[in-house]
Formats: C-alpha cells, sequence, structure tokens
C-alpha cells in the first residue's frame, strides 16, 4: 500500500518536464521588512520585490519557498531550494558552507533594544536574539547572557515580558518595532556586524551565483536597488 | 473577503476581527485543521496495518519473518521520535532522489556529493522544481506520513504481539480438537478474539498519535501550530492587520482544538469497547452493577 502510493505520487511529479530555469528561492518570511508573510499568504518585503526583479533581469522564472530560519542552510545543500534571500549577513563562517552573491544591502548597524527607563548592562546582561545569526555571535562573544529564539518576533516578546533585558538584531528589522511600541521600548546600544547581506547560494551552483551578480550589479547601476531600499527602508538607508 | 476589507485601516471592533479571520491567511490557518485530520486517518490504518504484519511476522516459526518483524518493532520504538523524525524524512527524499539521479543522469559530472552540498540533476529532483507548490507539499505530506506510519506501526505491533498472547489458550485447544487448521484457528479464533486484549493499547496509542501531529511542524510542514505562531506573532503596521502579541491566544484556540479531539475519540473508544466486549468472559462483557450484586 505505502510503496503503491509512493509509485503514484512519483509518476505524478514526474509529468511535468524539467526546465533548467525555474529557480526556488528560499526565505524565512517572519523578518520584515526584509520578508514576511502578507495577510494574502503571499512572501512580501524588500527581499520578495528585490528577488523578482533579479530573476526578470537574470532570465529565470523563480519560486517562493518559506523555510525555517533554523534549517535554511541545512536544506539549502539538500537542493530544497536554489537560493537563501532571507537577510542574511555575509560572515566568513557562512562563506564555509555556502557562497555568497555580492551584497544587495550595505553594512548597516545591529541595534540593542530595551524596556524604557530599564537599566541594562549590554556586556553582563541577559540579551536575546534569533539562533543562527551574527547578533546571536556576538552576544556570546561579550560575555552577555544570550537567549535564543526560533523566530525573530520571539526575541522582542521576550524583551517585553522581561525575560531579557534586551535584544541584539538587525536596526532596520527594529525601527519600525521601536516606533509603534508607543514608546515602551528604546534603542540603548549600537554595534556594526557583517559585511551586508547578499544572496545565499550553493557553492556547486557557480552559474546562478554569476547569473544574480550580474543581476545585481545592474540594479546597482541603473538605481533601481537604491529606489527599493529606500522604499522598504527610508531614507535614512545606506545605498549604493 | 468582502468588499468592505478593501481598506482594513479604516476597520474597527467587530468589522476589523470579520476582515482579519476571512484574510486568505487565516483560510489557511483554519484549512491546516483538515491537514491534522487528513494525517490521522491515512497514519492510524497504515500503522495499523504496519503493526498487525509486524505481529504476525514476529509470532512466525521461520527466523526469515520472525527476525524482521521483531527487529523493525524493537528499532523503530527504541529511537526517540524526534529524532526518527528528523533522520527518516531527509533520508527517505535523499534516497528517492539519488535513486532517480542513477535512473536518469547517472552520468552527472561531479557525482552527488560536492562538498557539503547534495546535488542531483534538475531532472532527477523530487519533486521537479518545475513542479506546482501543491506537489511539494504533498510530497513532504508523503514523507511525513511514512515517518509517522512507520513509528506508530512499532507501537501497534507491540500491543498486537501482547493481545494475541493474551487469548486464553483454551479456545486455541478447543479450535485443535474440532480439527481446526492452523490457519483456521488464526483467522476464526485468534484474530477476532485478540482485538478485544488489543483495543486498550490501541486507543492510547490513537490519543499519542493526535497529540504527535504537530510534529508535522518539525518537518518543516506547515501545519497548525505553524500558522498559530506565524499568526499570533506581534504584527506592526507593515501588515494589513496589525496587532500585538496573541500567540497566547492562538495556541489557546489550539489547546481547545486538541482536547476536543481526544474527548471525541475518548468517547467513540468506550462504545467500541462495549460492543467488542459482548459476549467476553471478561468483566467489561457483564457491567458494573452485575458484578457488584454477583458477590
Amino acid at each position: 500500500m505505502k510503496s503503491l502510493l509512493f509509485a503514484g505520487v512519483l509518476t505524478a511529479l514526474s509529468i511535468n518536464i524539467a526546465s533548467a530555469d525555474t529557480i526556488r528561492m528560499g526565505t524565512e518570511g517572519a523578518y520584515p521588512p526584509y520578508n514576511f508573510i502578507n495577510d494574502k499568504k503571499e512572501v512580501d518585503g524588500f527581499e520578495r520585490h528585490l528577488g523578482d526583479e533579479l530573476c526578470k533581469r537574470a532570465n529565470l522564472t523563480c519560486v517562493w519557498v518559506v523555510n525555517e530560519w533554523d534549517s535554511i542552510i541545512p536544506n539549502l545543500l539538500a537542493g530544497n531550494y536554489d537560493t537563501i534571500i532571507a537577510g542574511m549577513s555575509i560572515t566568513d563562517e557562512r562563506d564555509k558552507v555556502i557562497d555568497f552573491t555580492e551584497a544587495y544591502y550595505p553594512p548597516a548597524p545591529s541595534f540593542y533594544v530595551a524596556l524604557n527607563g530599564s537599566n541594562v548592562n549590554l556586556k553582563s546582561g541577559v540579551i536575546a536574539a534569533q539562533t543562527s545569526t551574527i547578533q546571536a555571535g556576538h552576544v556570546a562573544a561579550t560575555g552577555a547572557t544570550l537567549v535564543e529564539f526560533a523566530t525573530p518576533d520571539e526575541t522582542i516578546a521576550a524583551v517585553r515580558n522581561g525575560e531579557a533585558d534586551a535584544v541584539l538584531a538587525d536596526s532596520d528589522y527594529l525601527m519600525p518595532i521601536i516606533k509603534e511600541s508607543a514608546g515602551k521600548l528604546v534603542q540603548v546600544g549600537e554595534v556594526y556586524l557583517g559585511d551586508g547581506i547578499g544572496m545565499g547560494v550553493r557553492e556547486s551552483d557557480g552559474a546562478l551565483k554569476e547569473k544574480m551578480n550580474k543581476a545585481i550589479k545592474s540594479m546597482k547601476q541603473d538605481g533601481s536597488l537604491n529606489k527599493l531600499l529606500v522604499k522598504w527602508f527610508g531614507a535614512d538607508v545606506k545605498t549604493y | 473577503m468582502f468588499t468592505v476589507c478593501t481598506d482594513p485601516s479604516l476597520l474597527s471592533g467587530f468589522d476589523w476581527f470579520a476582515c482579519y479571520l476571512t484574510t486568505p491567511k487565516h483560510l489557511t490557518f483554519f484549512g491546516s485543521f483538515f491537514l491534522v485530520l487528513l494525517l490521522i486517518v491515512v497514519v492510524a490504518p497504515l500503522a495499523l496495518g504496519l503493526g498487525f504484519a509486524a505481529a504476525v511476522a514476529s509470532r512466525s516459526g521461520s527466523p526469515f519473518l520472525s527476525l524482521p518483524g521483531r527487529g523493525y518493532v524493537a528499532l523503530a520504538r527504541g529511537v526517540p521520535d524526534i529524532v526518527f523524525f528528523l533522520f527518516v524524512p531527509i533520508a527517505l527524499d535523499q534516497a528517492f532522489e539519488y535513486l532517480r539521479y542513477l535512473m536518469i543522469c547517472p552520468d552527472q559530472l561531479g557525482g552527488v556529493w560536492q562538498g557539503n552540498d547534495f546535488i542531483v540533476c534538475s531532472a532527477a529532483k523530487l519533486p521537479l522544481s518545475t513542479a506546482a507548490p501543491i506537489w511539494h507539499s504533498v510530497y513532504g505530506f508523503g514523507l511525513a506520513v511514512i515517518s509517522f506510519g512507520i513509528v506508530f506501526g512499532a507501537f501497534a505491533g507491540n500491543v498486537l504481539v501482547g493481545s494475541f498472547k493474551a487469548v486464553p489458550i483454551a479456545q486455541i485447544q478447543t479450535g485443535a480438537s474440532f480439527g481446526m487448521t492452523e490457519s483456521q484457528i488464526f483467522h476464526r479464533i485468534l484474530v477476532p478474539q485478540m482485538w478485544i486484549f488489543a483495543l486498550p493499547g490501541l486507543s492510547n496509542l490513537w490519543q499519542i498519535l493526535i497529540k504527535a501531529t504537530p510534529l508535522l511542524f518539525l518537518l518543516g510542514l506547515q501545519d497548525i501550530v505553524y500558522w498559530a505562531r506565524e499568526l499570533g506573532s506581534s504584527k506592526t503596521g507593515i501588515y494589513a492587520y496589525p496587532h500585538p502579541d496573541w500567540r497566547l491566544y492562538y495556541f489557546g484556540f489550539l489547546l481547545v482544538f486538541y482536547l476536543a479531539l481526544t474527548a471525541v475519540s475518548e468517547a467513540a473508544y468506550k462504545r467500541l469497547m462495549v460492543r467488542l466486549s459482548r459476549g467476553q468472559g471478561t468483566i467489561a462483557s457483564v457491567g458494573k452493577a452485575t458484578l457488584r450484586s454477583g458477590f
């Protein structure tokens, strides 16, 4: 019964003849404004619009796939999708496992954010960060107590309910949250981490990396990337 | 969904909630409850079938049957569920893709494992990159069903082995003295009578299966837990319906759902128990009242 059912699925899946030009774009879908799932259940945000434009320029058909942040690199390596476009900072550590295209988002500060009026020691307090991020790595290196969470939202919740003294995350993720917290959350520190954000691809996928690099370059040259950056992150964002 | 919902920022109170709860995202959330029910309905017979086969095999006199039967039950019961669920779908997926690689593009440049990467040519991918998203979901769900089936099949097998042994030997001897063959005894006496002994164990297993369905989330499937967390997390103004952290309410809703599901199953189990106890020489067949007045 089991094998019969599976044989059925196997044949059903084989009906579509493969075209090499379909690229599956892996993203987290929980990191606004970089990427998030909107109320229509579509992947939305800066990286959605950037990714679609890059695919158009590289003449690729792109499909969006949502994957948990924690397993986003292993599932790229296993071939479940072909790129990671999920606000992933380019770091040497990750570069050993996967390859990055050139950055499409310039290096930007990370913010420490805490409850208004709280007295936080960033070197010895309890700091929340999303698991497997450069921010988590940084907190661990500062000697503060690191508490890790699977999603970015949980790190904010931890600060709001007092489980952590502060959260460390990308400034562009935190700024809308600070703004809408009605004065409850404030920025208490700043640190520069990473070499900007790039698209992750498998090391064996040099051809795709080249195509995407070319598309990113062309978007940098004609100013369309800057327009997108300003649209999603505000006029203060660093541009190319 | 409704025309009033075109600009959510103008809504408040009831309208806001009516629109909020009918966004495509919420409809997917509601739909994913059926995914959980589907999983239970598909896995239960699969696990029971596997368990029955394993139980019969492990009773066999031939070591070629009894060893695989016993080995399977011992192995699947001994490995922690979560480890199993992390391992089996990845292993199966890569095994299928490897087989297809051997069939479709065995002369691929550089082989399958290149450094950290597991690569098969695009024609050997499963599902193909070009396949509609629904096939990717079906495939993921299929892998989940197989993993659940294997794990729960082993537990069911263990329960059934025990209940085969619980059938009174006198029943078997009576069959033999009537001149029944072994196969006749098995079909007409052993199997019909062992169910009553298996039922408490199987009902326990059913409850555990219901409670284990959130493991779908662990397999990366977008099940009720995924959507509850996604919908419940606090939303800034970039979303059409901003709200603070509502995970408590969403997870509370899941709690009610699971309690209702297990309560309904428990009631069904009691009815089934009464039915299967009829004519059996057990306490359940006579009922408490009779028992008390009888002594």
